[in-house]
């Protein structure tokens, strides 16, 4: 049985915390500078993000002031043994020690209503499986707010069908509009139960832009919808424009008789996400 | 042709701009978000001279050795519709933030002449590179909530509402009724 020990998961979570939000994916990178687009303003916006990627990198600054909270994947495998402390406790310092030593932002308040600073970015939101093998992987994805609180779940019915399921995209995302800092990044989850379908979403983030869907009738779907929202003329900046969104990906799981869930986890060109193993 | 404009902001100016000009800002501009505005609101708190003045609603990343400010975005502006014709009665003139407003904050700017400028939301390192001082003048307890006074250097920004009811919003999905 492999062991890995708290200070290294400290250590790594602290250093994911950091790139992740310093370095955008390439993928977004290469999506931002091939963005068709003829309108001034939409141009301007589109080179202002690519030059930011530029300075943030340069810097070694965060691309964006909203450092999020920290929401952290672990993947343990099942032969593989945390030793010495608790192991949330671990990814948590490692996050107090990463948005520290980065110069991040403390976004996170202690209690919802009362709205005190923890002053550490801690609590992180960690998501914990286990995998076979003694593989030990953690991914760290930033999540900032102004995209976050653009996103939405329902409780469809099997009757609102695919028709159900892409209306209530496209409604979340016109409803979204200039806030979440277009173009945007779009998770979708469709299936399971009410919390397995936000997390569907959430975890469709962390997915390539540039790929689809294993079922040819999902990854249909995926085309489809980025082709709509991308007709909501929404545009960079949501200044008008055809680039409202730079990905879509849908995640899917089977699901009760009774019910179609669905959820859209909106995210900014800065989707953040860095991964680690030890 | 972006046009260059300076804070404190005279009425000429102001009207001189509309929705959808790029403009490059120098002079000061006041920090400002949630927290800020609650008490700005509730208490009747003035943090900086609301006459004339320019709000920006961003909440920075920390400053790194060396350097005046961290990474400086903006941040959803419709957060704090619920504040700003009130502030705006106030004296204050100039918003700069993201995003759509509400039927109410649009109908301040007309009567106010007011005037809603927009930042690239998600340039927040581009934009720190405009930001040649900073300071923190009031509520230090509340971290990157605080107010600072900023002075920058042809910062880059959009007019997203003009007094004349302009909005360069009502080009896409969300129209913008005055």
């Amino acid at each position: 049985m492999k062991e890995i020990c708290v200070s290294q998961i400290e250590e790594l979570t602290a250093r994911l915390c950091v790139s992740a939000n310093i370095n955008l994916e390439p993928s977004i990178t290469a999506a931002l500078a091939e963005a068709e687009e003829t309108a001034p303003l939409a141009r301007s916006v589109l080179g202002q993000l690519a030059e930011n990627a530029r300075v943030a990198a340069e810097l070694r600054i965060p691309m964006c002031q909203d450092t999020g909270m920290a929401v952290v994947f672990l993947e343990i495998g099942q032969d593989a043994r945390v030793t010495g402390g608790g192991l949330y406790d671990a990814v948590n310092a490692g996050v107090a020690r990463g948005y520290e030593e980065g110069f991040l932002r403390k976004s996170v308040v202690a209690d919802p209503l009362r709205r005190v600073n923890t002053g550490d970015n801690t609590p992180a939101v960690i998501h914990a499986e286990i995998v076979p093998g003694e593989v030990f992987r953690v991914t760290v994805a930033p999540k900032g707010f102004g995209s976050e609180n653009m996103s939405a779940l329902r409780m469809l019915v099997p009757a609102d069908g695919r028709a159900g399921v892409r209306d209530f995209v496209l409604e979340t995302v016109r409803r979204a509009g200039a806030n979440p800092c277009p173009p945007i990044i779009v998770g979708v989850g469709v299936g399971g139960t009410f919390e397995q379908c936000a997390l569907l979403a959430k975890k469709a983030l962390l997915l390539d832009i540039n790929g689809r869907h294993a079922d040819p009738f999902w990854a249909e779907f995926e085309g489809e919808l980025l082709d709509e929202i991308n007709r909501l003329g929404f545009g960079p900046a949501g200044f008008g424009g055809r680039t409202t969104a730079l990905g879509l990906r849908v995640l899917t799981f089977p699901t009760h008789i009774a019910g179609l869930p669905a959820a859209v986890n909106i995210s900014c060109h800065a989707t953040r996400h860095a991964t680690g193993e030890l | 042709m972006k046009k260059l404009i300076t804070t404190p902001i005279d009425d000429d100016t102001i009207c001189s701009l509309r929705a959808g000009d790029e403009v490059l800002l120098t002079g000061k501009i006041y920090t400002a978000r949630d927290a800020a505005h609650k008490r700005m609101f509730e208490n009747g708190d003035e943090p900086f001279p609301f006459a004339r003045a320019a709000v920006y609603y961003a909440g920075p990343s920390p400053a790194p050795p060396g350097r005046p400010t961290g990474s400086i975005g903006p941040t959803t502006s419709g957060r704090m519709d619920k504040y700003a014709p009130a502030l705006m009665a106030r004296g204050l003139k100039v918003m700069i933030g993201k995003g759509q407003r509400s039927p109410e904050v649009m109908a301040a700017i007309k009567r106010y002449s007011g005037l809603y400028l927009a930042a690239v939301g998600g340039a927040a390192a581009l934009l720190s590179r405009s930001v040649l001082s900073s300071e923190v003048i009031a509520y230090p307890e509340l971290g990157a909530e605080s107010v600072r006074e900023l002075f920058v250097e042809n910062f880059p920004l959009i007019t997203a509402a003009d007094c004349h009811g302009g909005c360069i919003y009502a080009l896409s999905g969300e129209p913008c009724e005055v």
